[in-house]
């Protein structure tokens, strides 16, 4: 096997927005524009990027829920795109989701208990009683209780709903996670609670992250290489420290200097 | 007296349930051409305090104990009448997201203007000469007075709401996390933005936050507040340099650094509970 589990080459994939006046016309929005990307096994890669970036629209490409306008994604050495649709289902199990907004992404009619072993159920594993122990086992995992197996989703808060996101996600032990914003909606504290949660969980099932974000301080302390996109290309790929201490493209340097908190020095 | 508006022991409840205490025993000021920071995570009761200020409490919450003092005067004094003259004309306000706050069927020019006609009865061609002037002072072309909310960006309709909120000249500006659903270099404009007009106007300014970053980019003076309470209150550099209590220590130290330094640690709400709270 080699030593990366996803590589992506030359994505491209184009929207069409009507324009003009009373929208007669159409314009071509280049939302990714040849980007090529490789993440190795049991690492995570940050890609960073403002809002209209492409950054999510990559993260549904890679998982392709959106389909592509050219270019190949190739996970653990198959190209997603070939495989017939059973197996990409199959697949699926290995490539999952955290989302952002954690009000908007669990059933709310759902009890959270149903939510996490919907996967398990979806791809025929274990029985009814082993379904439920997994699911258990996660969400205890995560600094869930037994009993909120029972609640629902409004019940929860913030940070204990993005939990249960995450249980719901690793409940079939991927090998990738696209984590698209996971704690963008979140208090600081919570934050880092969340942040620490998914390094730890990274640790122990040996997951590979696609960690999606805009907050540069956040990805400092999650991810080991960062890709800057910006309109729909990638400016600048490297390990955190290169891109960091001696980033190459104004764009990114740009974006560094932006960071609040650095006009005046704080302990 | 140089303080432009004092909170002194304010205290705010359910009106169904006088004894559970959102906001308990809050005290502060703000003085002219400063600006103080509010920091506290979500349920804090950081903006219910700019909220009461406002007058803009919802029916179900109100203030038991404590005064909010307006150059002065208890606003809880004025009539519904005179506080419709304060706010809007003396206090402007922005809220977190520019989204919902603006109306999307009127344009922004009508919106920035419709505030210059209500406290200062500007109309015609002077209205929409100031409403151009407004905007340019926010960065944003005059012609966009024309244009719908839907057709800007966030940042856009934030500096909108910005403009908006100074159109009266106000003596003081409440900001409710003005910058959090913005992107950083977005961000970076708006608060540099905050902070030119504050000075040029000035204006006192009263910044709610949870970005430990922007406090220390913004602020003059900090209050830190946890669970309804201040627990810690001085200048940026007190605060930031040598907080003294646990919570504001606990705080600081589950915000990332730039450099990666630091290792992340998040809040030990239990030992909190049991840690002695100095005075």
């Amino acid at each position: 096997m080699s030593e990366f589990i996803l590589k992506a080459r030359d994505l491209n994939k184009f929207y069409t927005q009507r324009s003009g006046r009373f929208g007669f016309g159409t314009t071509q929005v280049k939302a990714l524009d040849n980007v090529s990307l490789e993440l190795r096994h049991a690492s995570t890669l940050a890609v960073v990027g403002e809002s209209g970036s492409g950054k999510s629209t990559l993260a549904r490409c890679l998982l392709q829920l959106q389909p592509l306008d050219g270019g190949s994604v190739f996970f653990q050495g198959r190209d997603l795109a070939d495989l017939p649709a059973s197996e990409l289902r199959q697949q699926r199990r290995h490539l999952q989701m955290i989302f952002q907004d954690p009000f908007a992404s669990l059933n709310p009619r759902m009890k959270v208990g149903e939510t996490v072993e919907e996967g398990l159920l979806i791809h025929g594993l274990g029985n009814k009683d082993e379904r439920f122990e997994k699911a258990l086992k996660m969400l205890k995992r995560v600094g869930l209780v037994e009993s909120d197996m029972n609640r629902y989703p409004h019940e929860f808060s913030g940070g204990q709903r993005q939990r249960i996101g995450i249980a719901r996600a690793l409940v079939l032990e991927p090998k990738l996670v696209v984590c698209d914003e996971p704690v963008s909606a979140l208090d600081v504290s919570i934050q880092a609670q969340i942040l620490l949660l998914l390094k730890e969980l990274q640790q122990e099932m040996s997951l590979s992250y696609l960690f999606i974000s805009h907050d540069l301080r956040v990805v400092r302390h999650i991810a080991d290489e960062i890709a800057v996109i910006h309109q729909g290309k990638i400016v600048e790929t490297g390990s955190i420290k290169e891109v960091y201490e001696s980033p190459k493209q104004q764009y990114t340097q740009n974006l560094l200097k932006a960071i609040p908190g650095q006009k005046r020095q704080v302990a | 007296m140089t303080e432009l508006l004092k909170i002194d022991d304010l205290t705010i409840c359910p009106a169904s349930l006088p004894s559970r205490k959102l906001v308990s025993n809050v005290s502060f000021s703000i003085e002219p051409g400063k600006t103080t920071c509010v920091v506290g995570e979500s349920g804090s009761g950081k903006s219910l305090t700019a909220l009461s200020v406002m007058g803009l409490l919802s029916q179900q919450l109100v203030r038991t104990n404590g005064r909010v003092l307006f150059q002065g005067q208890d606003l809880a004094d004025l009539s519904a009448e005179e506080m419709r003259k304060i706010r809007g004309r003396q206090i402007g306000m922005i809220f977190q997201e520019p989204m919902t706050s603006l109306n999307p069927v009127l344009t922004v020019g009508f919106q920035i203007g419709e505030s210059l006609t209500a406290h200062l009865g500007l109309k015609g061609e002077a209205l929409k000469a100031k409403v151009s002037a407004l905007l340019e002072q926010v960065g944003i072309p005059a012609h966009r007075a024309n244009s719908y909310p839907d057709e800007l960006s966030g940042g856009q309709r934030q500096r909108v709401m910005i403009a908006m909120s100074i159109a009266c000249e106000p003596l003081m500006l409440i900001a409710d996390e003005p910058t959090t659903a913005l992107d950083v270099t977005v961000q970076a404009q708006i608060l540099s933005l905050l902070d030119n007009l504050k000075t040029s106007m000035n204006m006192g300014m009263l910044l709610i936050t949870h970005d430990f970053g922007v406090v220390a980019d913004v602020a003059d003076d900090v209050v830190v507040m946890f669970r309804g309470e201040v627990v810690e209150s001085g200048t940026v550099a007190q605060v930031l340099n040598k907080p003294k209590h646990p919570y504001t220590k606990a705080l600081l130290a589950c915000v990332p650094d730039a450099e990666g330094k630091k290792p992340l640690k998040p809040i030990d709400y239990a030992w909190l509970k049991n840690e002695q709270v100095p005075a």
